[in-house]
């Protein structure tokens, strides 16, 4: 078994169902992203494991045991809230230190554990701060701090960088990333944010409606998305309308309309394709070549982003405009080639 | 959505000692007073049959009514007069001071004495020989000192309306201090003068604040008789004292009983209406 | 600015308004006469002398016992109701709170009379205690409104992320939710004693023979010439709740940060 074990869990409110039968297998010291939008149940799973909410089936286990009936404060994980909970009647120390009343260590060693702890976070000297005279920064690390103290074995993480603004969110980004590395707990991480999921994270779930729709490597979601929504959720992507003619074991033939006959390496292809299926045939922008053979277009916007550009070119026979990464040629007309081998076969929608 | 399971009983294991004890000691003397109401007194005792004779006593002569209309009149009157004099004052402390917490103790200390001596303080005022009528005789613009300050309807009125002025200002400063500044700022991009941003946004926003402070002193004015037997004279009487009156010396135990139940009804109806129309004006303004 | 100005002066004309009444009752009770009416007739102090009688000092002692445990019963209700309803989403909460708050729309002295009517019925003699009960109706649900209010500004995180920092129920409690909920609870404890302190028309009807502080200073007010005194009291009253203010203020200052709840 995993280290950390969700298995057939579903949690619902009201008759809402909000987590549905998800399976989630963390292995020690990953750090592990549950990506999906807001209300597609990911928080409600985090809560589950860290034992603020009980599952209404299935089991959870961490490092063997099920944790389905240990209160929170039995449990062996520690998390940082996204409001960050920092207690405002303590200051920095006390913070840090809350957990720590039930191992009852000395005075010195309580001291040198948060101190280094305040190191670790980069909080050197601020132990004495009131909590009301935090920047927002400081509070994550304080709330970072106070959990990791524990040295629980999974340190849950619930959209930890939400409150900072951009360049702090980058910052803080690497600094999780080398902390996580140095302490080696496990870390979950709960986010909306997919390039935080992406940059951070050694695996990402993807969520969607209370399940778990894909569970890969940064890269491998990104290249091999096995449905439309993840491909859709990760990064910009354009679909266009397909039908298989074929299927071998080398390669798929589809009839992909305003693209004409294609055939794809089968690696290609998400499972469950069958000939004859309706499917969405998908490309990311910057596999869009742009040279003299293939479709032409016009380009209607342009968006300028340093060594390279982002616009997007209408083509015939296609309502929405063509996303594309590249250097676009100067002028109004672009011909756009579509690499077979960086096509991807997805299921179409079932709407 | 509510809790279920475990969550469902902690909560309600906590909910209800309060519930029980309030609910309980609500009730039963309630049920009491109702059932004693539809007595006769006689002598020390009630006589053993049920009788609505107290109500027909209650509702049928004029003296009760008069008693009646006056009580509620001098209340609403009173309320309006705090409600609007404490007003101003409350906004000023929300938006035009530094020192909120200072005003706040300045303006209340007038309140930590007695209720009684507050009351009776205006008897002193407006005395034979107080102070408003040897000021003016002092100042030489009357000859002899005015009789008609004090104990009349009037004497009242102005007596609760400044033994109650904690009751409108704490709660109208509260509504109006919870009031998000930039709510005031989009109304005025939006267009709004000062007055037209008053009556659009400050004055709903601040509505529960007024409508708290107007049940706080409505309810117990109507049933004082500390102020009118202190300040109100015969022409002042309100309907508590004849409640007083029926619990102690006279002794109709069953009268009272019906006057108290009938003037609570009516208070109870009038702050029904009035939190009513409260919410409705809110709603006409904007 | 001309609305600043002019609210400014509206506050002063407010303050006289609320000033010169009780400045009336220092001014008399240290006037040489036992007539209350100008013209002022010299400076005594012996008016204060007269406060040293017993009947006074008993009926003070009554009414801090009254406060007291008015104000401690009904915080501790306040607090377990306030608890129940913002904590827990539970069916008939708003009902409760209705019932709850119902004293709050029944005149005082309708009060008095049905629990004297209550407790004759039920053969009990009337004493300090069922003056206690009377008040409890009337602070309940002051100290409810109060609580509430500090509850509802309460982060729910801050009880979790204790509990997931190793502290179970009790211990949240006492290192969480009471050190944030303090502020609360002296508000309405302050709040309940100082109703309760000052209420007279249940507790003349319920006081019996042990009189409180306001039903001793109604008996007062019948004879003439125990005014003096009884405006020496009602300045004493008035000094010492001045000074304990000044002194709570002063402490408030000293001593920690006032804790700020939520974000």
């Amino acid at each position: 078994m995993s280290f950390l074990s969700v298995s057939k869990v579903s949690k619902a409110f009201g008759g809402n169902t909000v987590v549905d039968a998800v399976d989630l297998n963390v292995e020690r010291g990953t750090f592990f992203a549950l990506l999906g939008p807001s209300g597609c149940g990911k928080t409600t799973l985090l809560r589950m494991i860290a034992g603020f909410e009980t599952p209404d089936s299935g089991t959870i286990s961490i490092d063997g045991e099920v944790m389905n009936t240990v209160p929170p404060h039995q449990r062996p994980t520690n998390m940082v809230f996204q409001s960050y909970a920092i207690f405002p009647h303590l200051n920095v120390f006390d913070n840090i230190a809350y957990g720590l009343r039930k191992l009852r260590l000395p005075r010195e060693e309580l001291r040198r554990r948060v101190e280094t702890m305040l190191a670790t976070v980069r909080l050197e000297g601020l132990g004495g701060r009131a909590a009301d005279q935090l920047s927002g920064g400081q509070r994550q690390r304080v709330a970072l701090a106070r959990a990791l103290v524990r040295e629980p074995k999974v340190l849950l993480l619930d959209e930890p960088l939400g409150a900072l603004d951009k360049r702090l969110r980058d910052a803080m980004q690497i600094e999780l990333r080398t902390i996580q590395r140095k302490v080696g707990i496990t870390f979950l991480l709960v986010t909306h944010d997919q390039e935080e999921a992406l940059s951070l994270s050694d695996r990402v779930a993807v969520m969607s409606g209370g399940r778990i729709l894909q569970v890969a490597s940064p890269r491998e979601l990104y290249e091999r998305p096995n449905c439309r929504e993840v491909a859709d959720f990760i990064g910009e992507i354009n679909f266009f309308h397909a039908t298989v003619k074929e299927m071998t074991d080398s390669g798929v033939t589809v009839n992909a309309g305003l693209l004409g006959i294609v055939t794809l390496p089968r690696a290609n292809v998400a499972p469950g394709i069958a000939a004859g299926d309706t499917i969405a045939l998908a490309i990311r922008p910057e596999h869009v070549r742009i040279g003299r053979e293939g479709v032409a277009g016009e380009i209607v916007t342009r968006t300028f982003l340093g060594e390279r550009s982002h616009f997007h070119v209408k083509i015939a026979g296609r309502t929405e405009p063509v996303a594309v990464s590249g250097q676009p040629p100067s002028g109004k007309d672009a011909t756009l080639a579509f690499p077979p081998e960086n096509l991807i076969a997805l299921p179409a929608d079932q709407t | 959505m509510a809790d279920s399971g475990r969550n469902l009983r902690q909560g309600y294991a906590l909910l209800s000692p309060t519930l029980g004890v309030v609910g309980l000691a609500l009730a039963a003397p309630m049920a009491l007073l109702l059932l004693t109401s539809l007595k006769t007194q006689t002598g020390t005792g009630f006589e053993s049959g049920w009788t609505l004779a107290q109500y027909g006593e209650v509702l049928g002569r004029d003296s009760y009514r008069i008693l009646f209309a006056r009580s509620l009149a001098i209340a609403g009157l009173v309320t309006l007069l705090t409600v609007a004099l404490a007003y101003p004052m409350a906004y000023f402390v929300a938006f035009h001071t530094r020192r909120k917490f200072l005003w706040l103790i300045v303006l209340t200390i007038p309140f930590w004495t007695s209720y009684l001596l507050r009351v009776f303080a205006w008897k002193i005022i407006l005395g034979y020989g107080g102070v408003i009528n040897s000021g003016l005789l002092g100042l030489g613009l009357i000859g002899e000192p005015l009789s008609f300050l004090l104990y009349n309807p009037f004497s009242v009125v102005v007596t609760l309306a400044h033994a109650w002025a904690a009751f409108a200002i704490l709660p109208i400063y509260v509504s109006l201090e919870k009031i998000d500044r930039s709510l005031l700022e989009a109304a005025s991009d939006l267009g709004d003068g000062a007055l037209r941003r008053f009556a659009r946004i400050t004055l709903p926003l601040s509505m529960p604040g007024v409508i708290g402070a107007a049940i706080l002193i409505f309810v117990p004015t109507t049933g004082d008789f500390v102020t009118p037997e202190l300040v109100g004279g015969p022409a002042g009487a309100m309907i508590a004292n004849i409640i007083e009156v029926q619990f102690s010396q006279v002794g109709n135990w069953p009268l009272g009983a019906a006057l108290a139940l009938v003037s609570m009804l009516m208070v109870a109806v009038i702050a029904g209406l009035f939190v009513a129309a409260a919410r409705a004006a809110a709603k006409a303004i904007r | 600015m001309k609305s600043s100005r002019l609210l400014f002066g509206y506050a002063l004309a407010y303050l006289a308004f609320l000033y010169v009444p009780v400045l009336v009752l220092p001014l008399f009770s240290l006037n040489n006469s036992a007539f209350i009416a100008f013209p002022l007739a010299g400076f005594t102090t012996r008016w204060y002398a007269g406060l040293a009688d017993s009947a006074l000092q008993h009926a003070l002692v009554n009414s801090l016992k009254v406060g007291i445990a008015t104000a401690l019963i009904s915080t501790l209700l306040g607090l377990t109701a306030a608890r129940a309803v913002t904590r827990y989403r539970l069916r008939g909460a708003n009902a409760a709170l209705g019932v709850i708050s119902l004293p709050l729309f029944i005149p005082d002295i309708v009060l008095g009379i049905s629990l004297l009517l209550l407790l004759g019925t039920l053969g009990l003699p009337l004493s300090l205690a069922s003056v206690v009960l009377g008040h409890l109706l009337i602070c309940v649900p002051f100290s409810l409104t109060v609580l509430i209010a500090r509850f509802e500004g309460f982060d729910r995180n801050l009880e979790e992320a204790s509990a997931d920092l190793g502290e179970d129920g009790w211990m949240t409690f006492w290192r969480v939710t009471l050190p944030l909920m303090l502020p609360g609870i002296v508000a309405s404890l302050l709040l309940t004693f100082i109703t309760s302190f000052d209420e007279f028309l249940v507790a003349y009807f319920l006081s019996g023979t042990e009189a409180t502080l306001p039903v001793y200073i109604w008996s007062q007010l019948r004879f003439p010439a125990r005014l003096p005194m009884v405006l020496a009291l009602g300045t004493l009253i008035l000094a010492v709740s001045v000074v304990l203010v000044i002194f709570a203020e002063k402490l408030r200052n000293q001593g920690v940060k006032k804790p700020v709840v939520g974000a």
